[in-house]
């Protein structure tokens, strides 16, 4: 557009050529360094799994293949622990939040609230809003007006509070492309209200509550900022240690651990690649 | 295209939305609770806190001040403030240098490598941040690989401080975060119109010009969206700031966490939330209005 303007009588084809090699050797060095914003991407994470089969304390060199580290952290009592909780705890903030997130995103495309669009602003709020201050403000809401010891109870109320959100957006962005009349369909079959939702408007939107739970899953599983404020000390998720552990410096036990969780991640990316793959097919 | 297709199904659903009846809001009831309960409340008490004093036990006692404000705007802090603004600012510079090319080259690859290219973008992204952030401190410790290597070639005779530097802190933020600039300036470029980027080589344009008068202009939703989406959160990530910076240079965020543990000065540490809450306010304000003004 401002370049419409500058020049509009050269139209030389010598020119454009030479533009045009111009954008080729563009796209080689875009390429070229996308090819390294993706070593600087992984060599670090490989570069744990490779230093988790190290036999030697520390990764200055390589003293040969072990799997010692592997050894220790399966007997490791404490780390074992933390993800049992870590578990528990993503496990019922799935459930709250898928339950809440689906019914809610129903509901808000159902009926017509007074309010709808502050409404809409508040589920977002939580999405974005740094998780030092969900942290601190749920910390103070449970100490000093709910009288809430920290627990498990105090992280799945605070889990739940930033996972729902992603799951009624997602569910929101597949009612979209819902057909109106299914529901009335249904309910001219003689369904009532709930059976229609229930039996066709859910199989419709299993999709997005599946990937909504998921979602959920993991951004618990993952939580560390907003846990720190809201756990006891009987409630301690793995993040939490894993950040202790982290934070004293090189640990080839977290190697091994790190190792495990980069492995399972890349299951889950192929999984997923081939589960979408089979579905288009 | 999909907005048009949808565009008469929405209508639809416009007009068969009912109004609510008690039924419906019974269903509702439990979101509208959650909300007030664990979002709204919890922020109107930590402004409340931020204005109340604490006794020798840290504990908080309702007696009215702003003296928790006033120490806020301390040089001291104001400056931990900045500092982390300053962070931010430079983890999105970064990741926008660092990310364009990659998403534009994503966006203008064949069809079927897109895909596969995105994902390995957000690979890394799922793995725990904590265990990205430790690969790092591997990498950057005093016994770390960087300096392990440089010290056996004999470069250096000592370990370089590398890890507990703001380069540690920002290196940190910024391979977390570039996902969030890559995936929206993706978004961008993928829908360019290839007869704009070849009407301005037809008119004479070098592949610089083309870039910085066409292309860019083009793509600046997805780089106002993909700057939203790093700066706001870095400002208060301090998790990896901490890891990676030791506490020589606390952020924020690092400071609110300090005060509600160790510090046991709650009103301080709400007085410096609500302010880190008003900064967020207002990012989030100059985005909307950005995007209406753009719209």
């Amino acid at each position: 557009m401002t370049v419409a303007g500058s020049s509009p009588l050269a139209t030389g084809t010598p020119r454009s050529r030479r533009s045009l090699s111009g954008s080729r050797l563009q796209g080689i060095s875009f390429g070229i360094w996308t090819a390294g914003v993706f070593a600087f991407l992984y060599i670090p994470i490989l570069l744990l799994v490779v230093f988790s089969f190290n036999s030697s304390r520390l990764n200055i060199r390589w003293e040969g293949f072990s799997l010692q580290w592997y050894g220790a952290l399966f007997s490791n009592k404490v780390l074992i622990t933390a993800f049992q909780n870590s578990l528990i705890v993503a496990s019922v903030t799935t459930v709250l939040a898928t339950i809440l997130g689906t019914v809610g995103a129903w509901m808000l495309y159902r009926y017509r609230f007074p309010f709808q669009r502050s409404l809409g602003l508040l589920i977002f709020i939580p999405m974005v809003m740094p998780e030092v201050l969900m942290g601190v403000s749920l910390l103070v809401l449970f100490v000093q007006f709910l009288n809430l010891p920290l627990g498990y109870t105090s992280l799945v109320i605070a889990h739940t509070t930033f996972c729902f959100p992603f799951v009624l957006v997602g569910v929101q962005a597949r009612l979209q492309g819902l057909d109106p009349f299914l529901e009335e369909a249904a309910m001219d079959l003689g369904a009532t209200p709930v059976q229609a939702f229930w039996k066709v408007i859910v199989p419709y939107l299993m999709p997005a509550i599946v990937s909504g739970a998921l979602m959920s899953f993991t951004l618990s599983l993952d939580e560390y900022i907003v846990s720190v404020f809201t756990t006891g000390s009987q409630s301690q998720t793995l993040p939490l240690k894993v950040y202790g552990m982290a934070k004293v410096g090189l640990n080839p036990q977290l190697n091994a651990l790190s190792a495990l969780f980069i492995a399972a991640t890349f299951a889950a990316a192929v999984a997923g690649q081939f589960i979408g793959k089979r579905k288009h097919s | 295209m999909a907005g048009l297709a949808a565009a008469p199904g929405a209508n639809d659903a416009q007009n068969y939305r009912r109004a609510p009846g008690l039924f419906a809001w019974l269903v509702l009831a439990p979101l509208l609770a959650w909300l007030v309960l664990f979002v709204v409340a919890p922020t109107v008490m930590l402004v409340a806190v931020s204005f109340a004093e604490r006794d020798a036990l840290g504990r908080i006692v309702w007696i009215f001040t702003t003296e928790n404000y006033v120490r806020a705007f301390d040089w001291l802090w104001l400056k931990v403030l900045l500092v982390s603004v300053w962070y931010a600012f430079l983890t999105t510079v970064i990741c926008m240098a660092v990310g364009y090319p990659v998403a534009y080259t994503i966006g203008r690859a064949p069809p079927r490598w897109r895909s596969l290219l995105l994902m390995l973008v957000m690979v890394p992204f799922w793995t725990s941040f904590l265990i990205r952030t430790y690969a790092w401190i591997t990498i950057l410790s005093k016994e770390g690989l960087v300096n392990s290597m440089l010290l056996n070639a004999g470069f250096i005779s000592q370990p370089v401080a590398l890890l507990y530097t703001p380069f540690a802190i920002v290196l940190g933020l910024v391979y977390n975060f570039l996902p969030f600039m890559i995936l929206p300036i993706y978004t961008s470029v993928e829908k360019l119109d290839n007869a704009m980027i070849e009407a301005a080589y037809d008119l004479g344009a070098g592949p610089l010009r083309a870039f910085s008068q066409v292309i860019i202009p083009l793509t600046r939703p997805g780089i106002a969206a993909g700057a939203m989406l790093v700066f706001v959160p870095s400002i208060a990530m301090f998790a990896i700031t901490t890891l990676m910076g030791g506490g020589t240079n606390p952020t924020i965020g690092e400071v609110i966490f300090k005060q509600f543990t160790s510090g046991r000065n709650q009103p301080f540490g709400a007085a410096l939330g609500t302010l880190l809450l008003l900064i967020f306010i207002l990012a989030l304000w100059l985005t909307r209005k950005h995007r209406e003004e753009n719209a």
